[in-house]
């Protein structure tokens, strides 16, 4: 590494080399980040119609392979989807706004892509290590609901403008609920960082993740994401049975793909997110020898993996939630319950250091 | 106390993972799909598939131009042309159905008084420009003449119930 900037220095001259450097890697770090993101969704989809298909007594997607190998059946689906949707045109509607019609799915991928910037994946490999990271991601991800406005307004189509206005009243509702959820997160890390966040959780078990003393918060959380997300069984912004297919009816080809990209990076970076808050992120469950010894950051990789099962589980399960059940649930429900829960935990800790000691079993607070 | 219970219950999720106990367990049931081209389901010997003309044993093409079945196709999918043979006896010149119009029904096999037109097992045939799916007097022929042991085969297990 020192090296390397010793040479970009001689090259370009001191100031311009260290500079160039560093530019170099953070690019080199980004991909790192977005190629595997991308490779993971791919792989997330087929995973998706693997298990739903499986719940359903079917097989799913089980023919297109790599060179005719056998046991790799299925498994070049989502390559050839990508190809599929690549070749395919991008149609803009002649009544449409020509120039929002594109920005939409610009705009709705990079937030998505974006807020990864903060993602600790163990404790050194985080491409900026800032410390209002849960603010950074609170912020990215309410940006994602610019582009789905955007795409419902510039496609000048009543389903798409109706999927929009749901898309924006469900997200901006849940919102609420998902940050004070996170409210309590940082209550108990007493920080923003998400390093930080996960170094509080460092204990002898899993115990110690704030799984335990915030289970109620990490289900609001679960159901929110969901919800954030645009899945099922919120998914009424795409709402195929009644809207035909939502804010991108009008999208076609790689446009579309872009939305369908967006909406499952924020699948994995909720899954992530929920990992590293409540999960203990790159923490092994017990601090003992084979489970200690295996790199955190295949620790925090099968937990986005739980994750995200849990996803495909409750979309393969639960029919979609009508659209002022959604409201109810999120305004008359979750948020009393975080609010009550913000109190609590707030009482608990202004209690004095000796009262906090005597609470039996107490390793949290 | 209903109502507690009720609101426990719904409170803590009961219902939700009751349902999701479920898919969870169907995730591991064996799968009931039949892989098509290598699994088939059984057919029954009154499967109504593609056409066929047969011909009598001794070479002799059935069919003797009646148009019974041209007149009780209700797609209007069979087209007849005849002319008097050589011979004296009546045929067809031209035999065509159109089996994009063709709706599978049957009535042709059923009103046909010599058996000559049938229905075979064959489901897996395709066109791939237009005017393929047309199929002519002497494609009906040679499909009869290629698949005749098991079209006989199941005229005699249908027999006794015609």
């Amino acid at each position: 590494m020192e090296n390397f900037e010793q040479l970009f220095v001689e090259i370009f001259g001191g100031e311009w080399g260290s500079m160039l450097f560093s530019l170099t890697t953070n690019l080199l770090f980004i991909f790192a980040i977005v190629v595997p993101l991308l490779l993971g969704v791919a792989y997330l989809t087929f995973a998706e119609r693997k298990i739903i298909a499986y719940m359903q007594v079917r097989v799913g997607p089980n023919r297109v392979t790599f060179f005719g190998i056998p046991w790799l059946r299925g498994w070049g689906q989502p390559i050839a989807d990508a190809v599929k949707a690549i070749m395919k045109e991008i149609i803009i509607p002649t009544g449409a706004n020509k120039f929002l019609f594109i920005l939409a799915p610009v705009l709705t991928i990079m937030p998505a892509l974006a807020a990864w910037a903060v993602i600790p994946f163990s404790p050194e490999l985080v491409l900026a290590d800032i410390n209002a990271g849960l603010l950074y991601i609170l912020a990215m991800t309410s940006m994602g609901i610019y582009g789905i406005i955007i795409a419902g307004w510039a496609s000048n189509s009543k389903y798409a403008f109706l999927g929009a206005m749901r898309s924006a009243a469900q997200v901006v509702s849940y919102e609420l609920a998902m940050g004070f959820a996170l409210v309590c997160v940082l209550m108990m890390s007493q920080s923003l960082n998400l390093g930080d966040i996960v170094n509080g959780q460092q204990g002898n078990s899993m115990l110690n993740w704030y799984l335990i003393p915030l289970f109620p918060m990490f289900l609001v959380y679960l159901i929110s994401g969901v919800a954030e997300t645009n899945r099922a069984p919120f998914d009424v912004a795409e709402g195929e049975s009644e809207i035909v297919a939502g804010f991108h009816v009008d999208y076609s080809g790689m446009a579309f793909t872009v939305f369908f990209l967006a909406e499952y990076s924020n699948m994995i970076l909720v899954a992530t997110l929920t990992s590293i808050m409540f999960l203990g992120g790159w923490l092994p469950p017990l601090d003992l020898a084979p489970f200690n010894l295996i790199p955190g950051f295949i620790w925090l990789l099968l937990k986005i993996a739980f994750v995200l099962f849990f996803f495909l589980w409750f979309r393969a399960t639960f029919p979609r939630y009508r659209y002022d059940q959604i409201m109810r649930l999120g305004w008359k429900i979750f948020i009393p319950i975080t609010l009550v829960w913000i109190v609590l935990l707030g009482l608990i800790m202004q209690l004095p250091e000796s009262m906090r000691n005597s609470f039996p079993l107490n390793i949290w607070f | 106390m209903d109502r507690i219970k009720k609101f426990f219950s719904t409170f803590l999720l009961f219902e939700l993972l009751k349902g999701m106990a479920v898919t969870g367990r169907y995730l591991f049931k064996p799968k009931i799909t039949v892989h098509f081209p290598e699994e088939k389901t059984p057919q029954s010997p009154r499967f109504r598939g593609l056409h066929a003309l047969r011909r009598y044993p001794n070479g002799e093409e059935r069919c003797i131009a009646c148009k019974l079945c041209e007149a009780v196709c209700p797609a209007m999918a069979i087209t007849i042309d005849s002319e008097q043979r050589a011979d004296g006896t009546r045929r067809t010149t031209r035999y065509d159905i159109d089996l994009s119009k063709c709706i599978f029904c049957g009535f042709c096999e059923e009103s046909c008084p010599v058996d000559s037109i049938v229905e075979t097992r064959i489901l897996e045939y395709h066109g791939e420009k237009r005017g393929d799916l047309i199929y002519t007097k002497e494609m009906l022929l040679a499909i009869g003449d290629r698949y005749e042991d098991q079209i006989a085969k199941d005229r005699e297990a249908d027999a006794r119930y015609r």
